[in-house]
């Protein structure tokens, strides 16, 4: 097909800006976090939406970034694990339990297992053990086990503000 | 990944123009969790991805008149959610449980589902028992189709070119109706289904089978019905012999491959384990459903 393929212009909201930006239409949204606003937070494990690694809210659902093409988007609101901290750097309640309760190993899993917990938790803010274990399903970490994630994610919801 | 054109229609008009505009060059994306994978690895190599994902009359779930009509973009994740689609459409909601992860549900679509005719698709057989037709649309009209007819082979369907499927819909289930979807597989979560056993019954008031509907997939190449042993358990008291001995007709009825997740005479095996199972399920919801009314 023809090369010359004209980047199309999309606009979204990223973390709570409005961005602009061209783009190619076979661009990834993960790809484009990462090469094209230096977020580099989201990370490709697989590539084929099996681990999870890339997980960033969607107009507040959890997807897969590998998955999605930049170009839809358009029009829409992405959060990635950059987005979560305050504006002064603090960090989200969800993410201190993470650090609390020991949850993060060797850490390439650990955005997109807090992008996940926190879709589950704004979806439903007590869950049981079995819907956190559920609701981080298409997560997979390597190192820790899950035992310290499911223990922060519970401990993050058990606290008063998320 | 390769190179590509994006659209975005919103309206099936054109998306209908887009279609015949570009041919075979051109693919429909729904959710993508399957197509953006084989773009990925090149086994599927379109110029143009026409998606669906802006069109209103494909995203919303509606129950009237006795029928339940899914939009072919609804989500995995909100047939999950959809209190009425548990209640009243048991077997499906089962289906999608244990499908993906909920990134993957909350994206990929019951229209993708069965438009990829994937043998492993977790809704096939539910689709199949309830006895779905398939509302295909193309710019020379609309038909229907029933889902049995729709799967024609592995990765093979009813789709003509230029058409799309604008939805499903499912007569509701006679009174009394008890259903159950299992999706038999190697771990609870991510991962493909070695078996799927879909099973509805209609018991009347002294447990003998009214109705019984069975559908199971990757026991042949496409899902199907095993009318025989549909028509062994139906007048018959719905007892664990009778479930055991028409598991055994369904075994016969059916042709499982063996590939490499698994064998066929393992797929045999588990059909014999799993239909019991599937209608103990579907009957204690019956049960359940009484007790509530």
């Amino acid at each position: 097909m023809d090369e010359r393929v004209m980047a199309v212009k999309i606009s979204f909201k990223l973390n709570g800006e409005d961005v602009c930006i061209n783009i190619d239409d076979h661009i990834t949204l993960l790809d484009m976090l990462r090469d094209n606003f230096e977020l580099y937070g989201a990370k490709e494990g697989c590539g084929y939406g099996e681990c999870g690694s890339c997980t960033v809210l969607v107009d507040d659902v959890a997807v897969n970034s590998c998955l999605m093409l930049a170009p839809a988007v358009n029009g829409r609101s992405v959060v990635t694990i950059e987005g979560l901290s305050g504006p002064r750097g603090e960090l989200d309640p969800l993410q201190k339990s993470f650090v609390e309760k020991g949850a993060v190993q060797c850490g390439f899993c650990t955005p997109g297992m807090v992008m996940s917990a926190k879709a589950l938790l704004m979806a439903k803010p007590r869950p049981t053990e079995e819907e956190i274990r559920k609701g981080m399903a298409g997560n997979l970490c390597r190192c820790t086990g899950y035992t310290k994630i499911v223990e922060a994610v519970k401990d993050a919801s058990e606290k008063e503000v998320l | 990944m390769r190179r590509l054109t994006y659209h975005e229609p919103e309206s099936l008009k054109d998306a209908f123009a887009l279609l015949e505009g570009h041919g075979e060059t051109a693919k429909l994306l729904a959710g993508g969790t399957d197509l953006i994978i084989e773009i990925k690895q090149e086994t599927k190599t379109p110029d143009h991805l026409i998606s669906l994902r802006c069109i209103p009359e494909l995203q919303d779930i509606d129950y009237s008149n006795g029928e339940l009509c899914i939009g072919a973009m609804v989500t995995h994740r909100m047939i999950e959610q959809s209190k009425l689609i548990r209640e009243k459409f048991s077997l499906l909601a089962d289906a999608v449980d244990n499908l993906g992860s909920v990134q993957v549900r909350n994206v990929a679509t019951i229209g993708g589902n069965i438009c990829n005719g994937a043998p492993s698709a977790d809704t096939a057989a539910p689709v199949v028992a309830l006895g779905a037709k398939l509302v295909l649309d193309g710019p020379a009209g609309e038909r229907q189709v029933n889902v049995e007819e729709f799967f024609q082979g592995p990765g093979k369907t009813a789709l003509a070119a230029g058409e799309i499927l604008r939805a499903i819909r499912i007569p509701t289930l006679p009174q009394g109706a008890g259903s159950c979807y299992i999706k038999h597989s190697r771990r609870k979560a991510m991962d493909l289904p070695l078996l799927g056993i879909a099973v509805i019954i209609v018991p009347d008031d002294n447990m003998v089978c009214q109705e019984a509907r069975i559908a199971l997939s990757l026991a042949g190449p496409i899902p199907f019905r095993a009318k025989k042993a549909e028509a062994f358990v139906t007048g018959k008291p719905l007892s664990r012999e009778i479930w055991e001995q028409a598991a055994q007709v369904a075994v016969s009825e059916s042709n499982p491959r063996t590939s490499f997740r698994t064998t066929a005479d393992y797929r045999k095996k588990m059909i014999c384990a799993l239909i019991p199972r599937a209608a103990e399920t579907a009957l204690r919801r019956v049960n359940k459903a009484w007790m509530k009314g």
